[in-house]
């Protein structure tokens, strides 16, 4: 039987991008803000465009962030794509408008740390890049290292914080990319995944990135 | 590790049909967007850029289903352009499935449009595309030479080209598609200064269009500082390939997909 995927549609992102993309890997896909189908579903994929600060909010307005954390409290997929990705760190900093101040947004806090401006000469980062994934990876297995992925965002998580240090958990398994400074490009953390890239935009490459999370429901 | 040079095909579409012949052997229906979209995908195109050159508001209808029917098939970045006047027409292009939008006339009448389409939606979607040229002799000078053209390109709209685009990124713009009203159509070349003077005064990204009749010709616009290219007649004619354009690229030093 096919996994059954939901897209969380909380008003942000291309959602039919990402709901073809996922269908092409052969899951049955639905596109609802429902919690309740959100929570059950055998994957979640959490999509998002714009601001953090206002994916933020939308998706605590459509209880996004509490779905989020019960499927993983129960171990159950969920993936993040772009600010789909950003929003499940600690905090997001950013312009609050066109030549405004920064100011800080807390975002879900499943994993520590805080989405910045990228610092490189020409932002957005947009356009198609090469990452690093480590050994352990499942997303990005059977990829080649010359692949490339699409990105388009200004803000990135910087450094990564969360120093996991178990003999019995496997430590998550981040991903890095580079423009202008390092960023991490992808995190696969028991199951929590996520994207700062868009897979769904990817052609192949993102296919079988999508399709390597399905293959784990 | 870094960035790759984007190769970008553009498809003028009227009412969901694509115009300015496009001559490819082996496709069944050359008018069809949908069918060339694919084309350009499986030859390796970075993105796809549809400029809507429909006259009639009426038939937008069919702008929207063909922009949907593409991001069905398509897992490439899609960018929409061509009579968009309000952040209702950016929403509802980018819920049929586009993930960029270009606006152009509409900016220039009302500034403000850009930032209103970049808090609502996030700069990553807005696309300025901006339509320059020299300024004529017998004009009103500009401080750089260079001005903004409207009506494709046949009336100079009395706006410093440089001042618009370094405006226009500071006001949400996320990029920026230059096109050379002079160097367009001429098969001679993108225009160098033009891309040079550009590149200096914005850090958003930076599309170059006008002039490509070679493949040798993309190469220098890189070097000038463009992060993208994009040319719509010779791929339309089979003048030469994506392929080709990359693999001319990549033997000038650049990082190509």
């Amino acid at each position: 039987m096919s996994s059954r995927v939901v897209v969380l549609d909380y008003g942000s992102g291309n959602l039919r991008s990402a709901q073809r993309a996922m269908e092409r890997t052969g899951a049955e896909v639905t596109v609802t803000s429902d919690p309740r189908t959100a929570l059950e579903a055998d994957g979640l994929v959490v999509p998002g465009v714009g601001a953090f600060s206002a994916c933020v909010a939308s998706l605590k307005k459509a209880g996004g962030d509490r779905v989020i954390g019960r499927r993983v409290a129960g171990g159950r997929p969920v993936l993040g794509i772009c600010v789909g990705m950003q929003v499940l760190f600690e905090r997001g900093v950013e312009q609050a408008a066109v030549h405004a101040e920064d100011v800080a947004t807390e975002g879900c806090g499943e994993w520590p740390g805080t989405v910045e401006r990228l610092k490189a000469p020409v932002v957005p980062h947009m356009g198609w890049n090469t990452i690093t994934p480590p050994e352990n990876s499942r997303l990005f297995a059977g990829l080649a290292p010359e692949e490339r992925f699409y990105f388009v965002h200004s803000y990135a998580v910087r450094h990564w914080e969360f120093v996991a240090s178990s003999d019995r958990i496997p430590a998550p398994a981040v991903t890095w990319s580079e423009h202008g400074e390092p960023f991490v490009a992808a995190v696969e953390n028991g199951p929590l995944s996520a994207t700062q890239f868009h897979p769904e935009k990817s052609g192949d490459a993102g296919a079988r990135v999508l399709a390597n999370w399905v293959a784990t429901l | 590790m870094s960035l790759a040079i984007r190769v970008i095909p553009c498809l003028d579409v009227d009412a969901g049909r694509v115009v300015k012949g496009v001559n490819f052997e082996n496709l069944r229906d050359a008018g069809d967007p949908v069918e060339l979209a694919a084309t350009y995908d499986a030859g390796g195109a970075d993105e796809l850029t549809f400029l809507d050159v429909t006259a009639s508001s009426g038939n937008r209808e069919t702008t929207y289903d063909m922009v949907r029917r593409t991001a069905e098939q398509v897992f490439i970045p899609l960018t929409v352009g061509g009579g968009v006047r309000t952040t209702e027409d950016v929403d509802r292009l980018l819920r049929v499935g586009a993930d960029k939008v270009g606006v152009n006339t509409a900016a220039i009448a009302r500034p403000e449009l850009l930032g209103e389409i970049a808090e609502r939606f996030g700069r990553q979607v807005l696309v300025l595309s901006a339509d320059v040229r020299r300024v004529r002799e017998d004009a009103a000078p500009t401080p750089s030479g260079f001005e903004v053209t409207t009506h494709g390109g046949r009336k100079g709209a009395g706006i410093d080209a440089l001042e618009w685009c370094e405006r226009a990124a500071e006001s949400g713009a996320g990029e920026i598609l230059l096109n050379s009203m002079d160097a367009d159509g001429t098969k001679a070349g993108f225009d160098l200064e033009l891309i040079r003077k550009v590149r200096a005064r914005v850090d958003v990204p930076l599309i170059a269009s006008g002039g490509a009749g070679a493949v040798e010709h993309f190469a220098p616009a890189v070097a000038a500082g463009a992060d993208a290219v994009l040319a719509a007649t010779v791929f339309h004619f089979g003048e030469f390939t994506i392929a080709d354009v990359k693999q001319s690229l990549r033997e000038a030093g650049h990082v190509v997909r």
